[in-house]
């Protein structure tokens, strides 16, 4: 792993209204590593995502991207990076085919817009094989008739699809079962063999010490430390969710406050 | 992943290797999962043309089905509109009186002796441009506002029938001399342009299914059956021809016919094979996702509503252009629910995202044959109006029903 993370926020904050949803959260992570992010309902694990995927632009505080400062102003700004994120609802059409989903919004066209089917049928065909999917018998078919887990896949391949360098996936395994939730872990361990950043938001700690490196902890708006998942126990990451400590007291640093 | 299949899964595989006993396969597994294809579609115009031909034995007949085709145009052509608002999951109630008002317009700006008594395409030209940006203007309330469709185009349904009363008022009735505009409903095409048609349409459809796979072959992917791809180019290139024969039996094509085929064609096109038409299946089924994925879902809701609105002044056109003239009752009576009913009993779906541009030729058709058999047979309308009822309820519950069971083979 290089020393410089991939993507790096500098206490960033973000409110809305009178509700501070984030305050001084610091967060990163690197090439070819997969960082947790973990917290109790409320803890702003989403409110970060969001702001990573510039849905939410953030009050204060800096973003880089391997190194550099950039400002991520909308969801294009974040694509550009090479920021993707995989929903919990993963924004599949169901009644559009798995070509066609993985291709949603940036299909391949000619000067006139019409659709060039073959390249993209034949690009989805190598995304799937190069993440090992191969439960999705025909790539023509609706994406309703799927399974939990297929859907999981083709929401992640089309997230890695476009020379993405961060991939985050918010809650990938909280509907599926227990061989669904196997194969999505296995899936997430190739992205990073792969060389991407990967962040996981997920509730289930078991899942997590199974495919995280590391793991920060948030805690009521605030970053409550990142953990190795090496050096520590699932009983320390439950503490610090539910009572720990924050690194920072908002306030302290000048222009918290928009 | 479980080791089992989904059932659909082995019907798509099916689909794929086998030959005519894999398709026939492939497709009871669909109709048992709730994907019934054009089936109602045939069945309901095979029953009906039955029906009145006991009933009226002139209505199987060359003169006759030469009668229907500019009869089924107006409908037909406004129905092309709705399933595009339909396949984004919203409604548009004002595509009766709109199809009035661009009637009105059209008449008014051919008017002789009225000071802009313009050439007759370009009052045509001018009403779908009318057509058009009404569309954009509701459409515009939806996507901006988020005002209810339902809502934004119930208005619009008694604001154009206004504007109608109100810009006829005084004379009541406006009669179209202009031979441009009355050939759109009432020119028929010589029988050679009729043959050499049906040859430009067998050549272009036969060429596109082969060029598509051809293209496919070359990218190194797997072509589709041949023998299946016969069977459609054939079918589709015979009921050509025998649209044209039996035209020609009687006094030819009606151009209203041509004009049909062709946006059914171009409807078609830009729905499948373009971007926008992809956004527009996205925006239906999912448009959260769509707007996630970058799509500008606003836009693609108003240039719908644009279509909407051109397709519905077009149709008025064909209206007003059949009866040389328009009235007070201008897009008034059945049009909206024909049309709506035309777009739905063809197979596109309420719900937004499903159906496909035919829809509308063949739900224009049925409903067509109905009104036809109904005058022939001598029903009153009041038949005409409760058969109509019925087979919408019925489309829209079939559509309901395989729904909730597409949904249940679905996961």
């Amino acid at each position: 792993m290089s020393d410089t993370p991939t993507l790096e926020l500098r206490g960033i904050s973000k409110h809305f209204g009178s509700v501070q949803a984030l305050s001084e959260v610091d967060f990163f992570v690197h090439d070819g590593e997969v960082m947790a992010l973990v917290g109790d309902n409320g803890a702003g694990k989403s409110t970060v995502i969001k702001c990573v995927a510039g849905i939410y632009t953030i009050d204060g505080g800096e973003v880089f991207f391997e190194g550099k400062p950039v400002t991520i102003h909308g969801p294009k700004d974040a694509g550009r990076l090479g920021i993707e994120v995989v929903y919990q609802d993963l924004a599949l059409c169901d009644n559009l085919d798995v070509v066609q989903n993985m291709y949603l919004g940036r299909e391949a066209h000619d000067v006139v817009y019409r659709l060039r089917e073959p390249e993209m049928e034949l690009k989805t065909q190598e995304t799937l094989a190069s993440l090992s999917v191969t439960t999705v018998r025909s790539i023509r078919q609706p994406v309703a008739t799927l399974s939990g887990g297929q859907r999981q896949s083709v929401a992640v391949a089309r997230a890695v699809m476009w020379n993405s360098r961060v991939v985050i996936l918010d809650e990938p395994t909280a509907a599926l079962g227990v061989a669904q939730t196997r194969q999505v872990l296995d899936l997430v361990k190739r992205l990073a063999e792969q060389g991407l950043a990967v962040v996981i938001v997920s509730h289930n700690l078991h899942d997590i010490f199974e495919v995280a490196n590391r793991i920060t902890v948030l805690r009521l708006g605030r970053d409550v430390g990142v953990y190795d998942r090496a050096k520590t126990t699932q009983q320390e990451i439950v503490s610090a969710i539910t009572a720990g400590v924050p690194t920072k007291v908002a306030g302290v640093a000048e222009e918290v406050e928009a | 992943m479980s080791t089992a299949a989904p059932p659909e899964v082995q019907q798509v595989a099916a689909e794929e290797q086998g030959g005519l006993g894999g398709f026939l396969r492939a497709r009871f597994e669909a109709l048992r999962s709730g994907d019934v294809g054009s089936l109602p579609v045939i069945i309901g115009i095979v029953a009906i043309t039955v029906f009145f031909t006991v009933k009226a034995n002139i209505f199987f007949t060359a003169v006759n089905f030469d009668n229907l085709i500019p009869q089924m145009a107006g409908v037909t052509t406004i129905a092309i509109g709705v399933v595009f608002v339909l396949l984004i999951g919203e409604i548009d109630l004002s595509i009766g009186f709109l199809s009035g008002v661009a009637g009105v317009v059209v008449a008014e700006l051919q008017m002789p002796g009225s000071g802009h008594d313009l050439p007759g395409l370009i009052a045509i030209a001018l009403a779908i441009l009318a057509g058009m940006v009404i569309g954009g203007i509701q459409g515009s309330f939806v996507a901006f506002l988020g005002v209810p469709s339902f809502v934004v185009t119930l208005a619009g349904l008694l604001a154009w029938q206004g504007v109608i009363i109100k810009a006829l008022g005084t004379q009541g009735v406006i009669g179209i001399q202009d031979k441009q505009i009355n050939d759109v409903a009432n020119y028929v095409l010589a029988k050679n342009v009729g043959w050499i048609l049906a040859i430009v349409f067998v050549v272009g459809f036969a060429g596109a299914a082969v060029g598509g796979q051809i293209k496919r072959r070359r990218a190194g992917l797997r072509a589709g059956n041949p023998i299946l791809m016969l069977i459609r180019v054939v079918f589709w290139c015979g009921l050509a021809f025998a649209v044209v024969a039996v035209c020609n039996h009687s006094r030819g094509v009606p151009f209203a016919g041509l004009l049909i085929v062709f946006l059914t064609v171009l409807g078609t096109y830009v729905a499948t094979r373009t971007t926008f038409g992809r956004h527009v299946y996205a925006v239906g089924g999912n448009a959260e996702a769509a707007r996630r994925a970058g799509i500008n879902v606003k836009l693609i809701r108003i240039l719908v509503f644009m279509i909407s609105g051109a397709m519905a002044a077009l149709g008025g056109i064909i209206f007003a252009s059949r009866l040389n003239s328009v009235d007070l009752t201008a897009g008034g009576g059945t049009i909206l629910l024909d049309a709506i009913s035309a777009a739905v009993i063809g197979g596109t779906s309420l719900f937004g995202g499903r159906g496909f541009v035919k829809a509308a030729l063949f739900g224009g058709l049925i409903i067509g044959m109905i009104s036809n058999g109904v005058d022939l047979v001598g029903y009153s309308d009041s038949t005409k109006y409760i058969t109509t009822a019925v087979i919408l309820l019925s489309a829209v519950t079939l559509d309901t029903v395989l729904r909730r069971r597409q949904a249940a083979a679905g996961r």
